[in-house]
């Protein structure tokens, strides 16, 4: 049979659009009274909020991650080396457990106000407990995603490309502003894009600063007004709100082409800072990393010295060994539908970057990550324990076949964590040029063969980001994994869970750090697989 | 090497056969340090093993509602009793008539309908800065709305359901126009935007950012237990009334027995054992609560705080208008 790009398309978007069209479905009959109360009382405010903490965090992200991801990828300073991996590390701290920490250090009870207090009378520190405060707080906490895909964008320019535009008489900077980063829209879109999708999803970091977003609506619907169905409703509108940005963000790069026609494989030739310039960009990416990994880090260090003779135990091996379980088979199947999707898209006759009916499935398949969590896992449960009814009242199962099995985990994790996969391979695919395909072709190598033995080195460096973020992603992951695992099986993220849901933040601290050290793993293989792309 | 990684996909499945008859499958929102010591000297002592798995109270309510008749759970087990009668209002419960249950819980602490029953005490009370406050101007809840708190109020956020349990039980004493005035006092007082947790609203007080805050008891034990020179003192508050508003208000965690348990008798008999003399200590001293069982006293720390009068309102009230308080507080602007 031949490969259609449907054939591939179609039953990986389902494993989303199921659980999504679970959470949707609740539009057919909405609550008028709560409806009225949050249009009222509720909405208009939690709207700005939404909207200005989207602005504020794309915006940070994107001079972070942007700016952090040219030093690194097409500079050379003094510790160059070290921030192109120590930049990453924010990525497994769970953003919550920062603002949290952030708050105990600034807030007025914090560390740092009360020592400005006591010792010098000084009193005039801004409200950290603000919408700024948020904002800066999500910008450090989600910044890595920008900062690894536009880094493998600008690793995937290829240097022939700056020397040619410089060649062409443009200044460095001009290169910077006219070529690279134009070329590299791609890349920071699709990480762009994750930050602001798990922005609108989060429910934590707001929650700890008590900044109101669209999601507390979404949690107040269901927690304290008890209507899951105004919550689902709720979320419909922010999934079609996120599917509509996914959509333009791709007509934005639908009829240009982003792919280099020089491979990455010409030696690099570093932009070398030297003399201030290089101790300014050190101190730059020195800042960033103190703030958003070093400054979280030591807190909890010291939360978990504390706790550690008390807490700790034997179980943690088996935490630490199921979250590692879960995140490596997670990572390893989302990647693999990531790349069967994208693949899809060069497949005849849906190749070429115009809009057609496949790019608007394969969008929706992405769309599970702007679900808040615990809607979503509703969402992922229900059709579960429909079939699981079905074989139990039908064809005499025991009991639950599917609930509490591994299988069904990953799978919920698919429908998560999709978009988190798709967007690094989508942009590594889209520098992949027609041309290469073409000449793969005039030489034989077609379809899976094609895609082993051409698309499949060049990218590389895409899908050990996509892996290394999908990993870390769900070693912090927390409302499918409370509902979807089996009795009795707790991982590292459903420690903290425990501890920080009765305030016990000192006692999260242990798996907290415990996810770090996990999370170092993929991070370790990224900065080892990056170099290797660089030095080939 | 193929073998391994199916057994290991099929996980769950493998062990469904391990849930035998004698077994008691938990669903809890009480989190797992709070329950496992309990049900590992449940086990100790009758031989019967207890299985348990805990989530959030909103997704677990889902999860039985989608498993329906096929559930796997025998208990449900929750904080708050808002939380137990939605379970109880969704159908998710059965009731339970159980004359060890009836005498060891007093009536107001459990469902009038025995679908749910309270298993700890939670009082949400006043704590104050001792070097801002004297005990003298501190008088009741309700006292917090006049304009000598301008500015010197903290507030947990009102997203907390302990308190849309609080401004409930005052809708049920004042009715929902009285309530809205008095929580409309209250924001005007806050010194400060509401904080995420209690203990962060007690480290202001103690600060001398505000001077009083409400919250549950245990979380001052747990903090003074680690700061044991913070310049905080708690109050029983609505002492001297004699209306519908006397008493300090409590909560309670608890649990109910599920409409389609399997082993309904086997979750009963983890019921009675829970509110039992012997076990109460066990479940209300792991957090510094209160027992429910009114013939147990409290861990010392719990006791050295003194007893204080109840408010005798049956807590299933909170739930019942758990949802109109919380449109209250929306409409005051308490965030």
């Amino acid at each position: 049979m031949r490969l259609t790009p449907w054939l591939i398309v179609l039953p990986i978007a389902l494993v989303t659009l199921i659980p999504v069209a679970v959470v949707v479905s609740s539009l057919a009959d909405p609550d008028q009274s709560i409806w009225h109360h949050l249009w009222q009382f509720v909405l208009p405010e939690l709207l700005v909020n939404t909207l200005w903490l989207v602005l504020g965090v794309g915006l940070g992200v994107t001079l972070l991650g942007v700016s952090l991801a040219w030093l690194t990828a097409a500079c050379d300073f003094p510790g160059r080396r070290f921030f192109s991996w120590a930049l990453l590390l924010p990525l497994a701290l769970p953003a919550y457990v920062t603002a949290f920490v952030w708050l105990g250090l600034f807030d007025f009870t914090g560390a740092l106000p009360t020592w400005l207090r006591e010792t010098w009378n000084f009193t005039a520190i801004p409200e950290v407990r603000s919408r700024g405060g948020v904002i800066l707080v999500m910008s450090l906490a989600l910044y890595p995603y920008v900062f690894l895909t536009a880094r493998a964008a600008f690793q995937g320019q290829g240097r022939r490309l700056l020397e040619a535009s410089q060649a062409l008489g443009l200044t460095r900077a001009q290169a910077f502003w006219r070529v690279a980063l134009p070329m590299a829209r791609p890349g920071i879109a699709a990480g762009l894009l994750l930050a602001i999708m798990e922005t609108l999803a989060d429910f934590g970091t707001v929650s700890v600063f008590n900044y109101n977003t669209f999601t507390t609506a979404i949690y107040k619907a269901w927690f304290s007004l008890f209507s899951l169905p105004a919550a689902a409703q709720l979320a419909s509108i922010l999934i079609f709100f996120v599917f509509v940005l996914a959509l333009l963000e791709y007509q934005l790069r639908a009829n240009r082409s982003y792919a280099a026609s020089t491979r990455a494989a010409t030696a690099p030739t570093r932009i070398v800072l030297d003399g201030w310039r290089g101790w300014l960009a050190a101190g730059w990416s020195l800042k960033v990393f103190v703030l958003a990994f070093i400054l979280p880090m030591t807190q909890i260090a010291l939360w978990s010295g504390d706790v550690f003779a008390a807490d700790f135990d034997a179980r943690y091996w088996e935490f630490a060994w199921h979250s590692l379980l879960l995140s490596g088979l997670g990572a390893l199947l989302v990647g693999v539908l990531a790349l069967a999707l994208g693949y899809a898209q060069r497949l005849p006759p849906g190749g070429g970057l115009r809009f057609s009916a496949l790019h608007f499935t394969t969008r929706l398949a992405t769309l599970g990550y702007a679900v808040p969590g615990a809607v979503l896992a509703v969402g992922i449960f229900i059709p579960i324990a429909w079939l699981d009814n079905l074989f139990i009242d039908h064809f005499g199962a025991a009991s639950q076949i599917l609930g509490g099995t591994l299988a069904v985990m990953l799978l919920a994790y698919a429908a998560r964590f999709l978009a988190v996969s798709y967007g690094p391979v989508d942009s590594g695919l889209a520098r992949i040029s027609r041309g290469v395909d073409e000449a793969a072709q005039s030489l034989g190598v077609v379809g899976t063969q094609r895609l082993w033995r051409v698309h499949l080195p060049m990218l590389r460096v895409s899908l050990l980001t996509a892996a290394a973020l999908t990993f870390v992603d769900i070693m912090k992951e927390l409302p499918i994994t409370l509902m979807t695992r089996p009795f009795g099986w707790d991982t590292l993220a459903v420690r903290v869970f425990e501890m920080t849901s009765e305030g016990e933040w000192e006692r999260a601290a242990l798996p907290a750090l415990a996810i770090v050290v996990v999370g170092l793993l993929p991070v370790w293989l990224l900065t080892k697989g990056q170099d290797h792309a660089i030095a080939c | 090497m193929k073998n391994c990684l199916a057994r290991m996909l099929l996980i769950g499945a493998l062990s469904v056969p391990a849930i035998s008859s004698a077994e008691v499958v938990v669903y809890s929102a009480r989190n797992e340090q709070l329950i496992k010591p309990l049900f590992d000297a449940y086990t100790q002592e009758t031989g019967v093993a207890v299985k348990f798995v805990t989530d959030k109270e909103g997704p677990l309510m889902a999860r039985l509602k989608a498993e329906g008749k096929n559930t796997r759970a025998d208990l449900f087990m929750t904080v708050d009793a808002g939380n137990l009668w939605q379970a109880a209002n969704e159908g998710l419960l059965q009731p339970v008539s159980s004359k060890t249950l009836q005498a060891n819980i007093p009536g107001h602490l459990h469902d009038p309908d025995n679908e749910w029953f309270g298993l700890s005490v939670r009082a949400r009370t006043l704590v104050y800065n001792k070097n801002m406050v004297k005990p003298g101007e501190l008088s009741t809840y309700e006292d917090l709305a006049s304009t000598k708190w301008k500015n010197r109020l903290c507030l947990r956020t009102s997203k907390k359901v302990y308190n849309q349990s609080l401004v409930a039980m005052m809708i049920w004493e004042h009715g929902e126009g009285k309530t809205e005035d008095i929580v409309k006092g209250w924001v005007g007082n806050l010194a400060t935007a509401p904080f995420p947790d209690d203990t962060k609203a007690m480290e202001a007080v103690a600060a001398g950012q505000c001077d009083v805050t409400v919250v549950n008891t245990y979380y001052y034990g747990r903090l003074m237990e680690k700061k044991p020179t913070l310049p905080l003192a708690l109050f029983w508050p609505n002492q001297g009334l004699k209306n519908k508003a006397a008493g300090v208000h409590v909560n309670v965690s608890g649990a109910g027995v599920t409409k389609h348990a399997k082993n309904p008798q086997g979750a009963i008999k983890l019921l009675e054992w829970l509110a039992s003399a012997k076990a109460q200590n066990l479940y209300a001293d792991v957090n510094l609560e209160y027992p429910v069982n009114p013939q147990v006293q409290p861990d010392k720390t719990v006791t050295a705080w003194g007893g204080f009068k109840h408010n005798l309102i049956n807590v299933a009230e909170a739930g019942k208008l758990q949802a109109k308080a919380t449109m209250l507080m929306d409409r005051v602007g308490y965030k």
